[in-house]
């Protein structure tokens, strides 16, 4: 088959926004899921501090959720704008 | 230099012939890995409590056998791989059985290394508390179990792709389909089996320490590992599509890529969500044995930090879905 410079280029997008949101998933998902263990670990110790404890977890994995959303943008972009 | 003319069945025989090395090379990683890890751990125990030196090492054989079995699948399919007759040789075929070597061969790894670690921590449980070694070793048999199933998900989708009629078949897009398809369960199954295999192992070390909580520490550890199986299912559910889906027949690179690159996305981005949920269940199912009348308040916290790890393979899904349906 013969592969026109248009088609090598769109591929090659394509491509990248399949490796960007796959490698970029693996990251948060592991990093959100330590915060996550160590929250119940402290809700363990101290239960009585359950809703603060509730907080700073979600505020923290909000925070290691940007990388994934980093990675989304751009796979959405090289599929869609690009 | 020019490339050598290959013909159909020697094309689709080299397919198979590199699919076979690879699903029980990397096959055979996890299980090794895991069964290592699991007799370190008996070693320990018997230092320990050199009493109940029987028990532990029946303990261990036992949990070593269900580590085994990952690898087990993947000999089976290398076997095949080797050995088997091929109707319709081509190139839809030859990605075909290369698809199924990698998909077998990836998705051994999580499960072998997921079933050593509640095997091991179950012996160093019995060293702690030989008079309940029964109710030990059939949470640890419990665990193992589920730690296996997204190696059953690979062999599931090898064996669909290894007998997958492939006649009269467009060779692109579908070769390169059927490769996204191996890759997506295959790569997705690694972060599973590893993740449900941390729950499993804190279930094992918190009934030896207090046995009286076993029946809310393993409910816990079932649910945390059931939420950890999410991202398997996930790219088991884009290798359905990928396999089943007929694809319109179409000779530009972009729509090949288009298919490989949507079952690469899958499979890399299930890889941390699975890794991250064991870990969150493994923390929930330690403190649930320390302080049971928390058990509520603990899952809660833990299928709230297990929903928010688990979105970026979500955004992994969308991605493939709109790589398979939308470009």
């Amino acid at each position: 088959m013969a592969i026109e410079g248009a088609d090598l280029v769109k591929a090659a997008a394509l491509l990248g926004a399949g490796i960007s949101m796959g490698l970029g998933a693996i990251g948060p998902g592991v990093g959100e899921g330590m915060t996550a263990a160590k929250a119940c670990e402290a809700i363990g110790r101290n239960p009585k501090e359950a809703g603060l404890l509730t907080r700073t977890m979600l505020v923290g994995q909000a925070v290691a959720e940007s990388t994934g959303i980093y990675s989304l943008v751009i796979a959405l972009l090289l599929l869609f704008v690009v | 230099m020019s490339l050598p003319a290959f013909d159909n069945l020697s094309l689709t025989q080299t397919a198979a012939y590199i699919g076979g090395a690879v699903a029980m090379g990397f096959g055979a990683i996890g299980a090794a890995t895991g069964e290592g890890y699991t007799a370190s751990q008996a070693s320990e125990a018997m230092a320990r409590d050199r009493e109940h030196a029987g028990d532990i090492v029946k303990n261990m054989l036992v949990g070593q056998a269900i580590s085994e079995s990952a690898s087990i699948f993947s000999l089976v399919i290398a076997i095949l791989l080797l050995f088997m007759d091929i109707p319709d040789p081509g190139i839809v075929k030859a990605a075909s059985l290369l698809a199924a070597g990698l998909c077998m061969g990836f998705g051994a790894i999580g499960s072998g290394v997921g079933a050593g670690v509640p095997a091991g921590r179950s012996c160093l449980a019995i060293a702690r508390q030989p008079a309940i070694s029964g109710r030990i070793t059939t949470n640890m048999l419990i665990g193992t179990a589920v730690c296996q199933t997204p190696a059953i998900f690979a062999m599931v989708v090898s064996l669909i792709l290894l007998f997958k009629p492939t006649a009269g078949v467009a060779a692109f897009p579908t070769g390169a389909a059927l490769i996204g398809a191996g890759l997506s369960t295959g790569l997705a199954a690694i972060g599973s089996g590893y993740g449900g295999g941390l729950a499993a192992g804190a279930s094992c070390e918190g009934i030896a320490r207090q046995p009286e909580t076993a029946t809310a520490v393993t409910t816990t550890m079932l649910v945390g590992q059931a939420v950890a199986q999410t991202p398997s299912v996930f790219g088991l559910l884009v290798s359905f599509i990928l396999m089943f889906r007929t694809f319109p027949a179409s000779s530009t690179l972009s729509a090949s890529v288009a298919l490989f690159s949507a079952g690469l996305c899958m499979g890399l981005g299930g890889i941390g969500p699975g890794i991250g949920n064991g870990a969150t269940a493994e923390g929930a199912v330690r403190w649930v044995a320390r302080r049971i009348e928390y058990a509520g308040d603990l899952m809660r916290i833990m299928l709230v930090g297990q929903a928010v790890s688990q979105s970026t393979a979500i955004y992994a899904m969308v991605v493939s879905l709109a790589l398979i349906f939308v470009v």
